[in-house]
């Protein structure tokens, strides 16, 4: 069975690489455009992991982490942020809602699927 | 490229080598999408003369040049052993008027000399260097850069 | 690598929608009314721009939006004010921001120089606010931590890691088993599990996590290394990481047993830790299911629902590459033309009357006709980005001017097709500027003449009997007639004292040649006049009409078709030569009679049509097909009007057809030819070349005939 991602970011340039990334890693991906799309896609998806973009337009990554994290089926699915912000009270917000770790943009394809890998025990 | 590429090795090259006023040219291959019959052209008002008109190449326009004039050879009269020679160059095709193709030859890149210094006759600002085989024979390097009519508008 | 660069070609088009965003939006913000929404559209916009530069590595462009957009934040959370003098830079640093983007999808050096300036104004508003400076630059630095690549120990070397997660780490979607599975990827890993804590049942209370590990680690692996394992979950958790020394070459198992006095210790398997954490991830579970943050199920359930519908609609469009309809289209320009051919040698063979070759005939261009017509509509598109793009070009035009301009514009949803919007900027580009720099006065003199002192400049589009019709129109003093006929006459172009209608005189504009010295400003000079906008409207197959009214303005009138790909013509002969004539500029045709021929001196003749005398041009002599004219009475003569409602007589050899035509560029591959405006495929394979009636009735202005098209033609 492979292991299925949900990638959210408002950016084409943006998802189109994290999916490449994730494609060639062996992953099932699903895309969304924001987090509205994000959290409507979920059953369609039913990931096994989430990475989120924090600026987005309808619902921002804050607001999709928390909505995972009070549904009853997928409150558990870990959530990775996606953001060009190192900053820690980004960080802290993260956690705040619900996050469980975080990538820095520009990220390195391998760098991404070491933080999943780890993220999921693989 | 591609082609370019499948014709070549390393210090070799292919050109089609054509004569014109019983001197030999040649143009390299890689250039050269094909060749085709000569067929009247539909004359373009206020072109240079050694523009021969515009042909149609399966729904595009492609200009033929006169190679015989631009060479200073004068105008050529066209008959059926004519060619026109149907070349690329950095996505502009245009096609060539000579005589009768005659070969494919091989090209090594010891074998280019440089043109050496005739006073200004016009097909020396045309050739790139000069081919030398055993037998004596020797072709004429086209360059197609430089043969091509710039602006045309402006013709030079 | 190919694969990157199509992400970048991804990643610029997806700029080009952001960036109208973002002019747009700040448009919105110039008036004081704007939603709030607004300033974070933009700030998102700007924030993408600045994602994806970052993963492209584009850093003159990720530092510039990064500054920008600190500046937005500001302005969204209230810091700054958007009074006009930020807007200013904020518009400015838009169109910085579009340069850059610009320059990195040509590989060229940006303009530095301007990027510095707007980041040293950007940084100015930033001020002291911004005290994460110094964490800005590194920022951006690729994070490249390769796992491998932290400075490993050759020899193995023992670790005692206790770990104790609190409910935080739950929460957060962290596994505790996904942590001990990447301790044990590190090396030997020996397990133990702290049940210490653990109460009896009575006493379980599911909000406090009871389980700890220690985990004995042997590895190569740096503590950097092992520290990044707990990367996420160090504020969440009770962690100690011990290096153990290993004097007597000490098995972990020892050290374990020693370290672990304090709790009884039970061995336990992978395999346990995955129960055990189960167990507790469902109380965890369970007890948010209590809690007053959960929203219903019917709640979530029908907010997927209406995110469903949306993903349908919009799934309802893609995106395709301009190539492969440019592909559809020109196929079907073949399919225009063979069907022409195919027409012909039904003729030819004397089948044309037979009722079902007529029908399947006429079905068959009915067909093309309907085809051709839905990939038009594919290619359609709203003039709204050429539209937007004259904001800019106008804010530039009245900064280098000094002069106060509005540009006001309607009927952006007007769509011609694409190719025509990217051949729109550039004449209207130049129109824009003209009508800033030489339409429109300057405030004091606008005041003077009782007019706001803000000129307006208005863009508008509409659609209009099968046509697209753009203005651009400024309301300011006019053209000065009496100065337009001066130039010409000092020029040349007209002889003195000729008379002229003011729409004549108008129009001179458009001669080439006419822009002079004198005309030449630092901004609409540069040496081109409007005679290269007429020529680059034309070539699109439109005409450009000018009115003027003095004090009051002056409007510039652009019509264009439908589509670049076909145009109805009129098949005509000239020297055994086939050229199409658009029908659009055809007035009538007539054997002339020869008492309505009159010669003026040696070479000029005239018709006299309807109480008019129309000037007779030879269009065998203007093509240089033939040295003198043939003699009047030869032929036929076809009455052409222009855009400015001159007229002339073309004379050619015989009309011979009517027909579509599909239109090929000539300049493609060759060059502009004057007189002509493309090439066309005909029935029998061969191309003719289409004439441009506009530009020769122009050329040939007045009575100076066909010597000076052919100067022209060779200037």
């Amino acid at each position: 069975m492979s292991i299925r991602i949900l990638a959210v970011d408002d950016s084409s340039t943006i998802r189109g690489l994290v999916s490449r990334a994730l494609k060639q890693a062996g992953f099932e991906v699903y895309l969304a455009c924001d987090g509205v799309e994000g959290v409507g896609t979920l059953p369609d998806a039913d990931p096994h992991l989430i990475i989120t973009d924090i600026n987005m337009p309808k619902m921002d990554g804050f607001g999709l982490i928390e909505s995972v994290r009070a549904s009853a089926e997928y409150r558990s699915v870990p959530i990775l942020v996606l953001t060009t912000e190192s900053g820690t009270e980004l960080k802290a917000r993260a956690r705040k809602c619900g996050a469980t770790g975080w990538i820095v943009k520009p990220f390195e394809d391998d760098r991404l699927i070491a933080v999943i890998d780890k993220v999921l025990g693989r | 490229m591609l082609d370019t590429l499948s014709h070549n090795t390393i210090g070799k090259q292919d050109a089609i080598a054509f004569k014109l006023a019983d001197q030999d040219f040649c143009i390299s291959i890689g250039c050269v999408r094909e060749i085709r019959g000569w067929a009247p052209t539909t004359v373009l008002p206020h072109a240079p003369e050694y523009v021969r008109g515009v042909i149609n190449l399966r729904g595009s326009v492609v200009t033929v040049v006169d190679l015989s004039a631009r060479l200073g050879f004068g105008t050529s009269e066209p008959t059926e052993r004519h060619v026109v020679i149907i070349a690329m160059h950095e996505g502009r095709v245009v096609g060539l008027l000579a005589d009768l193709v005659s070969d494919i030859v091989t090209i090594s890149d010891d074998n280019i000399q440089p043109v050496p210094d005739i006073a200004s006759d016009p097909a020396r600002e045309f050739i790139s260097g000069m081919i030398t085989f055993e037998d004596g024979r020797i072709l004429r390097k086209i360059d197609l850069e430089r043969l091509l009519p710039t602006s045309p508008s402006m013709p030079s | 690598m190919s694969d990157m660069d199509e992400f970048l070609e991804m990643f610029f088009a997806e700029c080009d929608e952001l960036l109208e965003g973002v002019a747009t939006g700040l448009r919105q913000m110039d008036s004081s009314e704007y939603e709030k929404e607004t300033v974070h559209a933009v700030f998102r916009a700007v924030h993408s721009v600045k994602g994806g530069a970052a993963a492209f590595g584009l850093s003159d462009l990720v530092s510039f939006a990064h500054k920008f957009e600190t500046v937005l934040d500001l302005v969204r959370s209230d810091a700054l004010d958007p009074d006009p003098r930020l807007m200013a830079v904020l518009h400015r640093s838009s169109d910085c921001l579009a340069d850059l983007v610009e320059a990195a999808r040509k590989s060229i050096d940006p303009d530095h120089a301007r990027r510095e300036e707007l980041l040293g104004e950007l940084e100015k508003l930033i001020g002291v606010k911004d005290e994460n400076e110094n964490d800005d630059d590194v920022e951006f630095e690729p994070i490249s931590i390769d796992l491998m690549s932290f400075d490993a120990p050759e020899v193995p070397e023992s670790y005692r890691i206790f770990f104790e997660p609190n409910a935080d780490l739950y929460r957060s979607g962290n596994d505790p088993v996904a942590i001990i599975r990447a301790l044990d990827k590190l090396g030997e890993t020996d397990i133990t599990i702290d049940t210490a804590r653990v109460p009896v049942l009575s006493e379980w209370d599911d909000s406090t996590p009871v389980l700890g590990w220690t985990v004995l680690l042997r590895t190569t692996a740096s503590t950097a290394a092992i520290e990044d394992v707990f990367e996420f979950v160090e504020d969440c958790c009770k962690l100690e990481i011990t290096a153990l020394v290993a004097e007597q070459g000490d098995e972990g198992d020892g050290t374990a047993q020693t370290s672990s006095e304090d709790f009884p210790t039970v061995d336990v398997t992978a395999q346990q830790v995955q129960e055990t954490t189960d167990d507790q991830a469902e109380t965890v579970s369970t007890k948010a299911a209590f809690s007053p943050l959960a929203p219903t199920s019917a709640n979530a359930g029908s907010e997927g629902r209406a995110v469903k519908s949306s993903e349908t609609s919009s799934s309802a469009t893609i995106r395709v590459s301009l190539d492969r309809v440019d592909k559809l289209m020109n196929m079907i320009g073949e399919l225009v033309i063979k069907e022409a051919m195919l027409s012909q040698v039904i003729q030819t063979a004397g089948f044309a009357e037979d009722p079902e070759v007529k029908g399947g005939l006429e079905s068959l261009r009915q067909l093309a006709g309907d085809i051709q017509e839905s990939v038009m509509a594919i290619r359609a598109q709203p003039l709204k980005q050429v539209f937007q793009r004259m904001h800019r070009i106008l804010r530039e035009a009245a900064e280098a001017t000094g002069k106060q301009v509005r540009l006001v514009t309607s009927g952006e949803q007007t769509e011609v097709d694409k190719t025509m919007i990217e051949r729109l900027i550039d004449p209207l580009t130049h129109m824009i500027r003209n009508s800033v720099d030489h339409g429109l006065e300057d405030a004091i003199t606008r005041k003077r003449n009782g007019k706001p002192q803000e000129g307006t400049v208005t863009l508008s589009a509409a659609h209009k009997s099968g046509r697209v019709q753009i203005e651009v129109s400024d309301n300011g003093c006019g053209i000065n007639r009496a100065r337009v006929r001066q130039i010409a006459e000092e020029k040349g172009l007209i002889a003195p004292g000729a008379t002229l209608s003011p729409a004549e005189i108008d129009s001179l504009l458009f001669l080439p040649g006419f822009s002079s010295k004198s005309e030449v400003s630092a901004l609409s000079g540069r040496g081109v006049g409007l005679d290269v906008v007429r020529r680059e409207i034309m070539a699109l197959g439109g005409r450009v009409m000018i009115s003027s009214s003095e004090g009051k303005g002056t409007t510039f009138t652009i019509t264009l078709p439908l589509t670049l790909a076909v145009l109805e013509g009129m098949l005509i002969q000239l020297n055994n030569q086939t050229m199409v004539l658009p029908i659009t500029a055809v007035q009538e045709t007539l054997r002339p009679e020869q008492s309505s021929l009159h010669g003026i001196g040696r070479s000029g003749r005239t018709l006299s049509n309807r109480d008019e005398l129309i000037p007779i041009i030879d269009l065998g002599c203007i093509f240089g097909f033939r040295e003198k004219p043939s003699a009047s009475d030869e032929g036929v003569l076809i009455v052409v009007e222009t855009d400015g409602h001159k007229r002339a007589a073309f004379q050619v050899d015989a009309i011979f057809d009517q027909r579509q035509v599909v239109i090929k560029s000539l300049e493609e591959n060759y060059g502009r030819v004057p007189g002509v405006s493309a090439a066309t495929i005909l029935g029998d394979g061969k191309i003719a070349l289409i004439i441009d009636p506009e530009e020769i009735v122009l050329s040939s202005h007045s009575d100076q005939g066909p010597e000076q098209m052919a100067l022209t033609a060779n200037g």
